[in-house]
């Protein structure tokens, strides 16, 4: 049998004693893992992040043109802030899922002995960043270019804001992400199955940024609306953990 | 011209003719008849009470029920309007209810009966939104108003089960197809309630609510709304009951094409 | 001690019959052998003894779990080697088969180890997509093996492979006596569409028509013949 190249050197020995394999990675690790596996692969082909930023500066743009506005406050701010960060996250749950798809890294998760829903996590945790690291660009430039009253006061309260957010479409999206990308129409259906979905996160998050982003006596957000958000996230965390493994297995 | 008996032997059961051909099918394990369509039992009956049901309402609603001071008879539309919302309501969280069932037993027939309950309640909605329209056609001058919020949630409650039939099309697999769809079957159907919590929030504030309050309804026609709700109801279940026949109809008939089919020759 | 036990396994692709009640018993270190025509179901079979694929009825118990429930217990101790090589393209071989280590509780040296036992150590660092067909199927063969399973599905594994490389993979996908495993038996089931050549290694050969088992015997009591009918 032994070929002098095929010759495998012995495992560790203490594996000797336990008659089943290496120990399996708990939870965590197990996100920790996927998580930089996704953050390797983005840094490598840069597919989402830049693409999303560019395409929000852009929308900002056009949205000076299709307003005829030099700047704009309050409640107009606060929406295209949030309609311009949506649209840019859905080319991002677009691209959340596909190279699992195209090389098979679906079947080589599921063949590890690890937890469904760690991939579930990882991905979202995934979208979050890409989500976050979209933010810093986007929201300077919407100051710069669209945005009358300064940002200053809207400060510590609107990254949070845009946090818990965040968290929703990260949800919302892998959720989404994960039930468009096996099927023909993936582009399509997954925007079109994302956005009504994710009204309930333009509700709470344009209606508590508007106070924020008013000319005069910007004041805080009324408190009902991050209340609103957070429930929304703690919800469909909850759903998708619930569903998520039944769009893995077959 | 009597075929052999080595012929049924070897599965030619199906070219001998009359009371022989059931005595061969037999022995080989197989029937001549389908078994009943079991979504068939009681449709008659439930078809009957919901044609009942419904001329009760109607005639209450012109009847009975009184004339509205402010808005007159246009108003009798909320007899229409309401039921058809809730009944719409509670179909979708039940296609949920009923795909969590297909998740847990796997079995095929639990799918189609969450598919036909979505189904039926877009249509429903469709009808929530057409009736709610007219109703502020007459009452408020608009085709479309923002400030009441059942027929906004209705608006994105539509928009999103309007891609259920798309996204079932788009899946090839049918076990996958059906998966898929419970998943999104309980994430709409928990989505639901949610929503119009949401739109409710963002739109107390806004204006105040076109039309009246449920909660302050006069006996007369809290009691027309009640009969009206409960004919929609049986309409709804009726509806389903025809549509699960059918399909289920058109499974079998399947079915046994592709026995035939299979049999050698 | 049986490591696969299939009693009327069966699994549908909507109306069509992907399976059909297959049964067979397969002891720890024997070799599966499984023949048939494309679409025959072969790639089916290993896909549900791999636990990606649920049994639609019958029962299968693998190293002792039964599917799907304990699925769970022996997923770590199954490698499979199928026609996808189940690698990012956009990733190195080390990363590649980092990543799966990790994922199976593997050290990170193992993953050099088998990159060198196939020969890969020089163009490890180069994105998947580079790579020449055959590379990558000693990649896919490194990661099948990297977490050294009790049991090796392999689907044609010496496809896209020259010469050297069949011989390189070769004690790699091998069952009896690996001294890396401190001797103990590893079972098989090999996919083949070179009887000639895989007959001799086998302890079982399932032959798979349409989804169906048309043949099932030891090697000895397999002749030409009723492979050819298989294939007709």
């Amino acid at each position: 049998m032994s070929a002098a190249t095929g010759h495998l050197p012995r495992v560790a020995d203490e594996r000797d004693d336990r008659p089943a394999g290496p120990r399996p990675p708990g939870f965590v690790a197990t996100v920790a893992t996927v998580l930089r596996k996704e953050l390797l692969l983005e840094l490598r082909t840069l597919e989402s992040v830049p693409g999303m930023a560019l395409f929000a500066v852009t929308v900002f743009v056009v949205f000076h043109f299709a307003l005829n506005r030099n700047g704009v406050n309050g409640d107009e701010a606060a929406g295209i802030l949030w309609v311009t960060l949506l649209l840019a996250a859905l080319l991002g749950i677009n691209r959340l899922f596909v190279a699992d798809a195209e090389d098979g890294g679906f079947d080589g998760y599921l063949l590890a002995p690890v937890s469904r829903g760690a991939l579930l996590f990882a991905k979202a945790l995934a979208l979050l960043l890409y989500l976050v690291v979209l933010e810093l660009v986007a929201v300077p430039a919407f100051a710069l270019l669209l945005l009358e009253p300064s940002l200053g006061p809207a400060l510590p309260d609107l990254p949070l804001i845009l946090l818990l957010g965040d968290v929703g479409v990260a949800l919302v999206g892998t959720l989404v992400a994960a039930l468009a990308v096996q099927t023909r129409a993936r582009d399509l259906l997954g925007p079109l199955l994302a956005l009504p979905l994710l009204v309930p996160v333009v509700i709470g998050g344009a209606r508590a940024s508007a106070p924020l982003l008013v000319l005069a006596h910007a004041s805080g957000p009324q408190p009902r609306w991050p209340i609103a958000l957070g429930l929304y996230d703690l919800l469909f965390g909850l759903i998708a953990y619930a569903v998520f493994d039944f769009l893995l297995e077959d | 011209m009597t075929p052999s008996a080595s012929r049924a032997d070897r599965g030619g059961a199906d070219q001998i003719p009359g009371q022989a051909r059931k005595t061969a099918l037999h022995a080989q394990g197989r029937h001549d008849r389908p078994a009943p369509n079991p979504y068939v039992r009681g449709l008659r009956p439930l078809s009957l009470a919901t044609a009942l049901a419904m001329t009760l309402a109607l005639g209450m609603v012109f009847f009975y029920a009184p004339l509205e001071a402010e808005q007159g008879f246009l108003q009798k539309i909320f007899y229409v309007h309401v039921p058809l919302a809730i009944v719409a309501l509670c179909g979708f969280v039940l296609g949920g209810l009923l795909a969590i069932v297909y998740l847990r037993t796997r079995d095929p027939r639990w799918d189609m009966r969450s598919y036909v309950a979505i189904h039926i309640s877009l249509i429903f909605a469709v009808g929530t939104l057409i009736t709610g329209s007219i109703w502020a056609k007459g009452s408020w001058g608009h085709w479309w108003v923002w400030s009441e919020p059942t027929l906004v949630s209705f608006l994105i409650i539509f928009l999103l089960y309007a891609t259920y039939q798309p996204l079932r099309f788009a899946i090839e697999d049918p076990e996958r197809q059906a998966r898929y769809a419970a998943v999104f079957a309980i994430t709409a159907g928990a989505f639901v309630p949610m929503n119009y919590v949401a739109v409710n929030l963002s739109t107390a504030y806004v204006h105040p609510r076109v039309f009246s309050s449920t909660s302050n309804l006069p006996g007369s026609m809290a009691l027309t709304l009640l009969v009206s709700v409960v004919a929609m109801a049986l309409l709804f279940t009726t509806l389903c009951k025809y549509e699960l026949t059918a399909k289920h109809t058109r499974f079998q008939l399947r079915a046994l094409r592709r026995r035939l089919l299979e049999e050698p020759a | 001690m049986a490591a696969l036990e299939l009693d009327g396994l069966t699994r549908r692709y909507g109306e069509r019959v992907a399976l059909g009640e297959v049964s067979l018993s397969l002891d720890t270190g024997q070799t599966l052998l499984v023949l048939g025509p494309n679409g025959a179901g072969k790639t089916t079979l290993l896909r549900v003894l791999a636990t990606l694929l649920r049994p639609h009825a019958g029962a299968v118990r693998v190293l002792g779990s039964s599917l799907p429930a304990d699925a769970w217990q022996v997923r770590g101790q199954i490698g499979l080697l199928g026609h996808e090589p189940l690698l990012y393209r956009e990733l190195t071989p080390a990363e590649n088969l980092r990543y799966h280590a990790r994922l199976h509780g593997v050290g990170e040296q193992r993953a050099q180890e088998v990159l060198d036992a196939v020969g890969m150590t020089r163009r490890a660092r180069e994105p998947v997509r580079t790579l020449s067909r055959g590379m990558v199927q000693r990649v896919a063969v490194a990661r099948a093996v990297l977490h050294d399973p009790e049991l090796l599905l392999l689907d044609e594994p010496r496809a896209n492979l020259d010469p050297a490389g069949a011989e390189l993979i070769e004690p790699l996908i091998q069952g009896a006596g690996d001294p890396a495993r401190g001797g103990r038996p590893r079972t098989r089931v090999l996919c083949s569409h070179d009887p000639a050549a895989d007959l001799a290694g086998a302890d079982l050969v399932l032959g798979l028509r349409g989804g169906r088992p048309a043949l099932l015997a030891p090697p000895g009591e397999v002749d030409g013949r009723a492979i050819a009918e298989l294939y007709r």
